[in-house]
């Protein structure tokens, strides 16, 4: 029954390292660039939450829905001010990356000159009293978290799989020269990209704040990270991957710290890295595949 | 009758490279033109300045009356010129079905569009006992025939091929050439870039021939297959 509650717990905190990774993966998948900043967004959209509900003192429904569009368009801006241009001139890989830690740090000094580096508290936003299954106890948060993600995905796996828009999502991360022969804008699509993964992010971010009342400007670089390891373990460009490896990275956090040690719990996510590079590099779900000739 | 694609002195360059040098052809409505040359002579430079995908240096590339140079290259297929590049590219991971649609992605003719797939799937039927397959698993020949198929699900005026035999077998390039002559007859205006001088001077009635970036000859198709320098140089004696 530990065992299980364990398992629970892990899958509770692992929905919000998917829900990240859903948008490291969206984002290498159309432009093969892991935007390190993206773990920033998190903590964007959680100070969205705290300004909209504490600060102005609004209802929650709209400090989710404003987080989320924040998020939105924060992504989309980003990706037009510090990416396109770079794109645009087919710049080397390496100076995107170097341009995505550059902004994640201004994102991370931003919001410290705007709010100062203490943490704030969030309050308790939606609560219900734990279920009890079988002896196992579910809280509100582990509850609220697992069915949000799967909802999350199952959506973005609509969108991808049937509408125009995410096929040319597809269209444009397999062959963004073809994509545009057909009259996609690829440009459009690329920022549509860093828009969708941004508002997950921000879906995230609320998550996280209902489960941890506390927030941070620097609360988004080790989050961030560890969704990061999420998408490479289970295949970074992959969907379903970037879920799963959320989940199994939240059940192996959740295991460390109930069997072994809570200050092993960082040490065994990297650890899961390094031998997810050295034993199957393109993830669990990930695919080599190859061009045909 | 008119000109549909008009190219006028056309100069590329590659850095420090004069990859295209002043050249100068056009395309009749209804009619298939062939550029033909050796590999490296500016084939494929000359349609990627079409497509916007290179930048001219100078000249004018004017397609149903549209300056093609200061357009996006997204945009060029909705004016009707759709492209089926080099090596294919198909999307290899979608099905045969999303390529499909990837071609009518400029249309928002619902009912029309569903008609249209099958008109395609008649011309091509190998496509269509493999509707549901992802693409990247079908043959060559059956991803030039998906290329193809692609292209025409816009409703173009003009189809452009670059080098639609490429790595095929000689049965699969008289079929595709036989599905190109086919798609001409019911009046698609077709620019046609290939290596195999043969074929292409076989259904084209009007060719170019490139060499080293400049237009070494022209003509009717069926002259220049008899002429005795593009014999000796393009089809083997």
């Amino acid at each position: 029954m530990e065992f299980l509650s364990q398992v629970i717990n892990g899958l509770g905190i692992g929905s919000i390292y998917a829900l990240v990774a859903l948008g490291y993966s969206m984002v290498y998948g159309i432009v093969q660039l892991i935007n390190f900043a993206h773990g920033d967004i998190i903590m964007v959209g959680a100070y969205a939450v705290f300004v909209i509900l504490v600060m102005m003192n609004l209802p929650l429904w709209l400090a989710v829905l404003g987080s989320i569009l924040f998020c939105g368009i924060a992504g989309v801006v980003i990706e037009r001010v510090a990416y396109h241009r770079l794109l645009v001139h087919d710049a080397p890989r390496i100076s995107l990356l170097i341009t995505a830690i550059g902004v994640s740090i201004f994102l991370q000094n931003l919001y410290q000159l705007l709010f100062g580096s203490d943490p704030k508290s969030m309050p308790k936003m939606f609560t219900f009293a734990p279920l009890q299954l079988g002896g196992i106890q579910l809280t509100s948060s582990t509850i609220i978290n697992i069915s949000v993600s799967v909802v999350m995905m199952a959506g973005l796996q609509l969108l991808v799989s049937k509408m125009k828009i995410g096929k040319a999502m597809r269209a444009t991360s397999e062959d963004a020269g073809a994509a545009k022969l057909m009259g996609i804008n690829t440009n459009t699509t690329i920022a549509f990209t860093f828009g969708i993964g941004s508002a997950l992010a921000a879906v995230g971010a609320v998550l996280y704040c209902n489960t941890y009342p506390q927030i941070k400007p620097v609360m988004g670089g080790l989050l961030g990270l560890k969704a990061f390891v999420a998408a490479v373990l289970g295949g970074i460009g992959s969907i379903p991957g970037a879920m799963l490896g959320g989940y199994l990275l939240g059940v192996a956090e959740s295991m460390t710290n109930a069997y072994i040690s809570s200050n092993l719990t960082d040490a065994v996510v990297f650890g899961i890295l390094i031998i997810v590079l050295l034993v199957k590099p393109t993830g669990l779900l990930g695919k080599n595949t190859r061009e045909k000739v | 009758m008119g000109v549909m694609l008009s190219v006028k002195n056309l100069d590329v360059y590659y850095g420090s490279i004069h990859a295209i040098k002043n050249i100068s052809f056009e395309v009749q409505e209804g009619e298939i033109v062939t550029l033909i040359g050796a590999n490296g002579a500016g084939k494929t430079t000359t349609l990627h300045s079409i497509s916007g995908l290179v930048k001219p240096k100078s000249g004018e590339i004017t397609f149903c009356g549209s300056n093609l140079m200061a357009i996006e290259p997204h945009k060029i297929i909705r004016l009707g010129l759709a492209q089926v590049p080099e090596g294919r590219r198909i999307f290899a991971k979608m099905t045969v079905q999303e390529n499909l649609e990837m071609g009518a992605y400029i249309r928002n003719d619902g009912g029309t569009i569903e008609k249209d797939y099958e008109r395609i799937f008649e011309r091509l039927p190998r496509l269509k006992e493999r509707r549901r397959q992802i693409a990247g698993t079908l043959s060559g020949g059956e991803q030039q025939m998906l290329a193809i198929g692609r292209a025409l699900m816009c409703n173009p005026k003009m189809l452009l091929l670059d080098e639609p035999s490429m790595g095929l077998s000689p049965l699969l390039v008289g079929e595709i050439f036989e599905i190109i002559q086919d798609v001409n007859k019911t009046g698609m205006t077709v620019l046609l870039v290939e290596q195999n001088a043969k074929k292409a001077l076989e259904i084209a009635n009007h060719a170019y021939v490139l060499e080293t970036g400049s237009i070494a000859m022209e003509g009717e198709a069926d002259e220049l297959a008899n002429n005795e320098k593009v014999r000796k140089a393009y089809l083997g004696g």
